[in-house]
């Protein structure tokens, strides 16, 4: 097992280029789920508000 | 112009297929699945290449940075091609959802672009003594990343979306010019960088076992850019729909996160 982990020596090079694509993948794969988060609220509001906007008229 | 009424199925199809509702409808209905055939070949693909696939004999173990760089590499150029298909049907036929397309492609493709230049540096170091070299695949592919950077920064600083729309394309189409000279630049300067060695499909130059891990890799990074591109249409066609009737349904039925 600490073989494997040693990848011949070359264990920076190669656990660091598995990391960063991991790091990367997810943080792009996650990043709209957040954002539409935020655009909902965002829609919603402005939803909310043309609806009290529409009543006053 | 085509007329969806007149020219039979496909076009009919096409259109409706085109329509924003639809293609969220349809989105939503795909993205878990595209997400689970990403997450079992991506298992799939790790173990094999970081298991099985046996010793290079000149590179040691350094080479299985193969897994994470080369998919990154091909997946960085595919997705400029689709950014910039999508923006040439944007530019002649004014189709909303193409334009999605492209905009939503562009961070991915640059994220694919980013990982190919850092895994090659983190390969090269080890193989080649450098980090870096002004070389013409690592120059052209650093390139590359500055035209999705460009896209990007473009399409954010123009408000109106149409002239976003049109900038975008022009930009990604003469970009366009630099995927066959990453491509043949191993070829046609003097590089550092190895030459092709899974294109030569009349005789692969290597070995079965760490081919096949390559392969599903690869296809792993293609549903995984799928996946991910549906999410950022969605959030695309919700952004610029904001006062069509569906966007706003859809604003009273999706549960509140």
């Amino acid at each position: 097992m600490s073989e494997f982990f040693a990848m011949g020596g070359y264990a920076f090079f190669v656990w660091s280029s598995y990391v960063i694509s991991a790091v990367v993948l997810l943080w792009v794969a996650l990043a709209p789920l957040r954002s539409r988060r935020t655009l909902l609220k965002q829609l919603r509001s402005q939803q909310m508000q043309q609806q009290a906007r529409d009543q006053s008229s | 112009m085509p007329n969806a009424t007149t020219s039979g199925g496909f076009w009919r199809w096409f259109h409706g297929f085109g329509s924003p509702p639809r293609f969220d409808a349809f989105a939503r209905h795909s993205v878990p699945w595209l997400a689970g055939v990403t997450i079992v070949l991506f298992a799939i693909g790790l173990i094999g290449g970081l298991v099985y696939a046996p010793t290079d004999y000149q590179q040691g173990e350094s080479f299985r940075i193969i897994y994470v760089h080369v998919p990154a590499a091909w997946m960085g150029m595919l997705v400029y091609v689709v950014m910039a298909l999508a923006g040439a049907i944007t530019l002649v036929w004014r189709m909303k959802l193409a334009d999605a397309v492209a905009r939503a492609s562009a961070p991915i493709g640059a994220a694919f672009t980013f990982l190919a230049l850092v895994t090659g540096s983190l390969w090269g170091k080890p193989m080649w003594g450098t980090y870096w070299i002004w070389d013409a695949r690592l120059t052209s592919e650093l390139i590359l990343l500055f035209l999705y950077l460009g896209y990007m920064a473009l399409t954010n600083a123009i408000s109106d979306r149409q002239s976003a729309a049109r900038a975008g394309a022009i930009l990604a189409l003469v970009g366009l010019v630099n995927i066959p000279i990453i491509h043949y630049s191993v070829e046609w300067w003097n590089t550092l960088h190895q030459g092709a060695t899974v294109s030569k499909f009349d005789a692969p130059s290597i070995d079965t076992r760490m081919l096949i891990p390559l392969l599903v890799m690869a296809l792993a990074y293609q549903f995984y850019y799928f996946t991910v591109l549906l999410m950022r249409v969605r959030n695309e066609l919700l952004s610029s729909q904001r006062r069509t009737q569906w966007v706003q349904q859809l604003l009273v039925n999706e549960k509140i996160a």
